[in-house]
C-alpha cells in the first residue's frame, strides 16, 4: 500500500505491506537512531514522536503514520544537543544503545514540563529501560541541564 | 594513602564516543552494515532432549526468497566451544554447530537464509522435523551420574585437566583448600552452615547478540559482530567452520552492552556458515527472545557454605561446596565455578585457619550458561556474605561488626585466593565511610513505620579479581602521527564502559598531552595487537599497563628521532610532551616536526607495541549497605536508599567508575529482587522476554549513593585495581539480610519476590 507522512520535516511517500511496523518504515529510511531492543514494548528504546505525542514505533504499523508528522533523534538534533552534553559529563551514556529513546522521550517531557522535578522526570521516562548506567547518573544529567538553565533565567 | 596528582588520570573526563551515541549517531552493528544481505535465522527445538529422527528441508528451501538451508548433515562434524577464553580453553569441545541431538528448548534444528525476513520466517515454518524425543535432565541435583547422558558423543573433548567426564554428565570438578577445615570446624564454638541458589539470570544488554559476515575481497571472512571479544571470535569460527585462521578478519564496531553475554560466541557461526557456504553477505539479528532462552545466561549454582567461628566472632573456617549448573553446553563452567569460592572466602582472610572449596559442575537440558559480570563471584558471595550474617545473629554480634573483626587487611596473603596478596586493601576504609555515609548504627534497628511496613538495613561486601593471573594478554600500539597527534589501537573492546576513553587517558598522561590528541582504534583482529578482550575485569589493569608500557617505548623512540635532529646523543634529550629537548636546555624541536621528519627520510619507527599480562590478579572491594521499607501485608520490598563504597585502586575515570558502580548495583537490585527463572514442565523458559524478565526501571530503585576509598595498586597502571564486574556481587545478601531482620526468614533463594516474602511470614508465624 501506498502511504503518505512527514518524517523529520520532510514529506516522504513510499509503498509498504500492511504489516509494516515504523520502526523498520523508519529505518528503512535511514534513521538508523531507532533501534530495537524488545518485541514487547517494553524497552522503549523505539520511542518517536508522532505530531508531538512520543510512540513505541515497534507496536505501530506504519501504515498508522500515514498523514502523521513522525519525528526521529535524526530530526531533533539541536533540541536534543542542548541536554545531552550534561548526560556526558556524568558519562550516563555508556553503551547508548538506550540513549535514543530516553533522549526522545525526554525531548517530549521538557516540551511538556520544562522544570520537572525528579519524580517527574523519573516517572516520565519509566518506559525507557536501560542496563548500564542505573538510571541516576542520565538524571543528574537532566538535572544539572535544568539547573543550568535556572541560571541562565 | 599515597597522594599522586595526575593531569589526566583520575579526571571525570567525557567518554570519547558519549556525544556520537547520545545524538543517536550509527554505530552498532545493524546500523553500519549493508541491509541488503541475506537474513540468517535458526529453527530451535521445542524439545528439551531429543534425537532428530528426520528432516525435511524441500519445501522450505522452495519458498520464493530462500537461499540455502542447512542440517546438521551440512556442517563440520569437529565439536568446538563457543566460550570466549584462551587457548586452551578450559571448557569442553562438545559442540556443533547444528547437532543432530537437541538439548534444550531453543537449541538450533537448522539454519535458513534468504533474501527478506518474511521468506525466512514463511520457510522456518515449513521444515518438517521428526523428533525421537528423550527424557531430558532438568533437575541438576540429578545429573551427576544420571544415567541419562547429556553429552554421549565420542567426539566430545576436554583440552584441560578440570575433572569433566562426559559419561558422568560432569563439565568439571574439583576440591582445593588449606589447612584441615574438619578438625578446626569440630573445633568451632558455633558452625552455621546453609545452602544458597542463585539462577541462570539474563544479562538482558539492550543490544541483542548481532553479527553481520561478508566475504571481502581477498576471499576472506569478514565478520563484523557485537562482541567484547575478537581474537577469540576469529579463532572460535575457524574451529567450528573448520577453515584456517588465516581466513578470518573479526571486528567490532560499538557494542550495546554486553556484561559477559558477548563474552560468548552466541549468534556468530550462523551467518558466518551461510557466508561460507553461499558467498553471500549474511546478517543475524538475534530476537529478545532468543537472547533469553538461546543465549549465556549465569550459571545457576546452588552453594552450600559452613562456617565456624568462636564464640567472640573470629571466623577461624569456611568450607564451600558449589553445585553448578552448566546447561547444554560447557561456556565457561570449569571457569565460573572456581570464583564462588577463590573469590568469596579470601574475604575473610583475617583470622581464617582453614578452608575447603569443591565444586561439581553438571550438564542438564536447560539452555547453556556462560558468562555474566561478576562470573560466579556473585553466586559465591551471595552464599557466604548471607552465612557470614546468619553466622553474627547467633553469636549476638553486630554483622559489620563480625566483618570488621575478620575481613582480608592490606598485606595479608590469602590463601583462597591463590596465595596471592592483598597488596592494596582498602576494604576497612571501606567499611569504615560506607558506616558512616549510611548512618547504619541508626537504620539497622527494625524501625516499625505503623502502616504495616517496616523499614531494615543490611550489609556485604565483595571482591573481584583484575584479569585472570598469568592467562590475560592486553596490548596496545601507540604511534605519533602528523602535526604531533597519536593512534592508539588496542585489541580490548569498549562495550559501553569506557575503556577507549581511560585508556587514551592513560596514554595522555603518558604522553603529556590532552586526551583528545589521541584517537583511539579498536577492536579489530587484522588491525589490532593481541588482547585476549574485554573479559573477567581485565581492561584497565591489563591492557592499561600495556598501555603505559607502550608509551614509554615510543617515548624512546621520538627522543632517538629527535637526537638525529637535535645533531646530538639520545642520552642528551629528554620528552617533554609537545617538544624533545635537550638536558641542557640549549635547544629543542618541537613534536609536530618530529613527526614531520618521521615521514620524511627516516628509519626510526614513531610507533611501539607493548604487551602485558599480570602474575596477580589484584582484587578490588567493596562494601554496600541498603536500607528496605518491607511491607508486612503484601510482601513488597522497596530499596530506599543504597551505599556503596569502593576500593578499585585509582578510579582512573571517578564518572566512569562512579556509573559502573551504580549500574552494577542496580542490575544486582533485579537479580535480587525481580528477576526470576522458571521452566515449563516441557522445559521451556517462562521468562523469554521483558514483559516477563523484570529488569529494574527508573522506578525501582531509591537513592544511590557512591564513593571511593582508593588504595594503590603497585602493579597496576597509575595504582588501578578494576571496577567492572565487582559492583554487581552486594545486593543480593544485602538485601536478603535487611528482608531476614525484617521478617525473620532467611531467602536463601534469588529472587526474593513479594509472594516468597509473604509466605515467609506466614510460614513464620504458623
Amino acid at each position: 500500500m501506498e502511504i503518505k507522512l512527514t518524517l523529520n520535516g520532510k514529506p516522504v511517500s513510499a509503498s509498504v505491506d500492511a504489516d509494516t511496523l515504523l520502526i523498520d518504515f523508519v529505518r528503512d529510511h535511514g534513521c538508523y537512531s531507532v533501534k530495537r531492543g524488545c518485541e514487547t514494548a517494553n524497552c522503549g528504546l523505539c520511542t518517536v514522536l508522532m505530531d508531538g505525542t512520543p510512540v513505541l514505533s515497534c507496536s505501530m504499523l506504519a501504515a498508522r503514520a500515514a498523514g502523521h508528522h513522525i519525528q526521529t533523534l535524526e530530526g531533533l538534533q539541536e533540541e536534543a544537543a542542548d541536554f545531552v552534553g550534561f548526560i556526558a559529563d556524568q558519562g550516563a551514556e555508556q553503551c547508548g544503545f538506550c540513549n535514543p529513546g530516553f533522549v526522545m522521550n525526554t525531548v517530549a517531557l521538557l516540551r511538556e514540563n520544562p522544570d520537572p522535578t525528579d519524580d517527574e522526570i523519573r516517572a516520565y521516562l519509566a518506559g525507557n529501560l536501560c542496563r548500564c548506567s542505573g538510571y541516576e547518573g542520565q538524571l543528574r544529567g537532566i538535572r544539572a541541564y535544568l539547573d543550568s538553565r535556572k541560571g541562565e533565567a | 594513602m599515597v597522594e599522586r596528582n595526575y593531569r589526566v588520570v583520575n579526571q571525570p573526563v567525557r567518554k570519547k564516543d558519549a556525544m556520537q551515541l547520545l545524538l543517536g549517531k550509527p554505530a552498532y552493528v545493524d546500523d553500519v552494515t549493508p541491509k541488503d544481505c541475506l537474513v540468517v535465522k535458526v529453527l530451535r527445538s521445542p524439545h528439551a532432549h531429543a534425537l532428530i529422527e528426520d528432516i525435511n528441508t524441500d519445501i522450505a528451501c522452495k519458498v520464493s526468497g530462500i537461499v540455502a538451508v542447512y542440517t546438521w548433515k551440512d556442517v563440520p562434524n569437529k565439536r568446538f566451544t563457543m566460550a570466549g577464553q584462551t587457548f586452551p580453553e578450559p571448557s569442553p569441545y562438545d559442540r556443533l554447530i547444528l547437532d543432530r541431538r537437541v538439548r534444550f528448548v531453543g537449541d538450533a534444528v537448522a539454519i535458513v537464509a534468504g533474501e527478506t525476513e518474511k521468506a525466512v520466517d514463511k520457510a522456518l515454518k515449513l521444515i518438517k522435523v521428526q523428533y525421537e524425543v528423550l527424557e531430558p535432565v532438568m533437575d541438576f541435583h540429578t545429573a551427576k551420574d544420571n544415567p541419562i547422558l547429556v553429552h554421549p558423543e565420542e567426539n566430545w573433548r576436554s583440552l584441560c585437566p578440570v575433572g569433566a567426564d562426559n559419561k558422568r554428565n560432569l563439565c568439571a570438578s574439583e576440591t582445593s583448600g588449606h589447612g584441615d577445615v574438619d578438625a578446626v570446624l569440630a573445633d568451632c564454638e558455633e558452625v552455621v552452615e546453609h545452602t544458597y541458589r542463585v539462577p541462570a539470570v539474563n544479562q538482558a544488554m539492550m543490544e541483542t547478540f548481532r553479527t553481520y559476515t561478508e566475504i571481502d575481497h581477498y576471499g576472506r571472512l569478514h565478520v563484523v559482530s557485537s562482541t567484547q571479544i575478537v581474537f577469540h571470535v576469529r579463532r572460535i569460527l575457524a574451529n567450528a567452520l573448520d577453515i584456517p585462521k588465516s581466513k578470518i578478519h573479526v571486528e567490532k564496531p560499538r557494542i550495546g552492552g554486553g556484561f559477559g553475554a558477548k563474552q560468548t560466541v552466541v549468534a556468530e557461526v550462523y551467518p558466518a556458515f551461510v557466508t561460507w557456504k553461499t558467498g553471500r553477505a549474511a546478517k543475524m539479528i538475534y530476537t529478545r527472545e532468543e537472547s533469553q532462552i538461546a543465549a549465556s545466561p549465569r550459571h545457576e549454582m546452588e552453594v552450600t557454605v559452613r562456617v565456624g567461628a568462636s564464640r567472640d566472632g573470629t571466623i577461624r573456617a569456611i568450607d564451600v561446596y558449589t553445585l553448578s549448573n552448566t546447561g547444554a553446553f560447557g561456556e565457561h563452567g570449569p571457569t565460573t565455578v572456581g570464583l564462588s569460592g577463590h573469590k568469596s572466602i579470601p574475604l575473610y582472610t583475617g583470622n581464617l585457619e582453614a578452608h575447603r572449596f569443591a565444586y561439581d559442575v553438571v550438564y542438564t537440558n536447560h539452555q547453556s550458561s556462560g558468562a555474566y559480570r561478576g562470573y560466579g563471584a556473585t553466586q559465591g558471595i551471595f552464599a557466604v556474605e548471607c552465612a557470614v550474617t546468619e553466622l553474627a545473629d547467633r553469636l549476638g554480634i553486630d554483622p559489620v561488626a563480625i566483618r570488621e573483626q575478620n575481613m582480608v587487611r592490606e598485606g595479608q596473603i590469602m590463601p583462597a585466593y591463590y596465595s596471592e596478596p592483598a597488596n592494596a586493601c582498602a576494604l576497612d576504609r571501606c567499611m569504615a565511610r560506607c558506616k558512616e555515609l549510611f548512618g547504619w548504627d541508626e537504620k539497622y534497628p527494625v524501625r516499625d513505620m505503623g502502616n504495616g511496613k517496616v523499614r531494615t538495613a543490611g550489609v556485604a561486601m565483595a571482591m573481584q579479581g583484575s584479569g585472570i593471573s598469568g592467562v590475560d594478554v592486553g596490548s596496545a600500539t601507540i604511534k605519533l602521527s602528523d602535526e604531533g597527534f597519536y593512534n592508539l589501537t588496542i585489541g580490548a573492546a569498549d562495550m559501553g564502559t569506557g575503556c577507549d576513553t581511560i585508556l587514551a587517558q592513560m596514554a595522555a598522561e603518558c604522553l603529556d598531552c590532552p586526551v583528545d590528541d589521541i584517537a583511539v582504534f579498536g577492536a579489530d583482529s587484522d588491525a589490532s595487537p593481541y588482547d585476549s578482550g574485554s573479559y573477567a575485569s581485565s581492561t584497565t589493569y591489563v591492557t592499561g599497563k600495556a598501555v603505559e608500557k607502550a608509551c614509554e617505548q615510543l617515548k624512546e623512540n621520538i627522543c632517538t628521532v629527535a637526537a638525529g635532529m637535535l645533531d646530538c646523543d639520545v642520552a642528551e634529550v629528554e620528552f617533554a610532551g609537545k617538544a624533545v629537548r635537550r638536558l641542557d636546555g640549549s635547544d629543542e624541536v618541537s613534536l609536530f616536526d618530529i613527526a614531520t621528519k618521521s615521514m620524511c627520510g627516516s628509519g626510526t619507527a614513531v610507533q611501539a607495541t607493548a604487551s602485558h599480562t599480570s602474575p596477580i590478579s589484584p582484587p578490588p572491594f567493596m562494601v554496600g549497605m541498603v536500607e528496605i521499607e518491607l511491607d508486612r501485608e503484601t510482601g513488597q520490598v522497596d530499596v530506599l536508599d543504597y551505599v556503596a563504597v569502593v576500593d578499585c585502586g585509582t578510579p582512573v575515570n571517578p564518572n566512569l567508575a562512579r556509573v559502573q558502580t551504580e549500574g552494577g548495583i542496580v542490575q544486582g537490585i533485579g537479580m535480587a529482587l525481580f528477576e526470576n527463572i522458571q521452566y515449563t514442565d516441557r522445559g521451556a523458559l517462562v521468562e523469554n522476554s521483558l514483559m516477563q524478565y523484570k529488569i529494574p526501571t527508573r522506578l525501582d530503585m531509591g537513592r544511590l549513593r557512591v564513593e571511593f576509598e582508593s588504595s594503590y595498586e603497585p602493579t597496576g597502571p597509575f595504582g588501578a585495581k578494576s571496577i567492572g564486574e565487582i559492583v554487581i556481587n552486594t545486593p543480593a545478601p544485602a538485601i536478603a539480610h535487611a528482608v531476614w531482620h525484617a521478617t525473620g526468614v532467611w531467602h536463601r533463594e534469588l529472587p526474593i519476590t513479594p509472594e516468597k516474602v509473604l509466605w515467609g511470614i506466614k510460614k513464620g508465624q504458623a
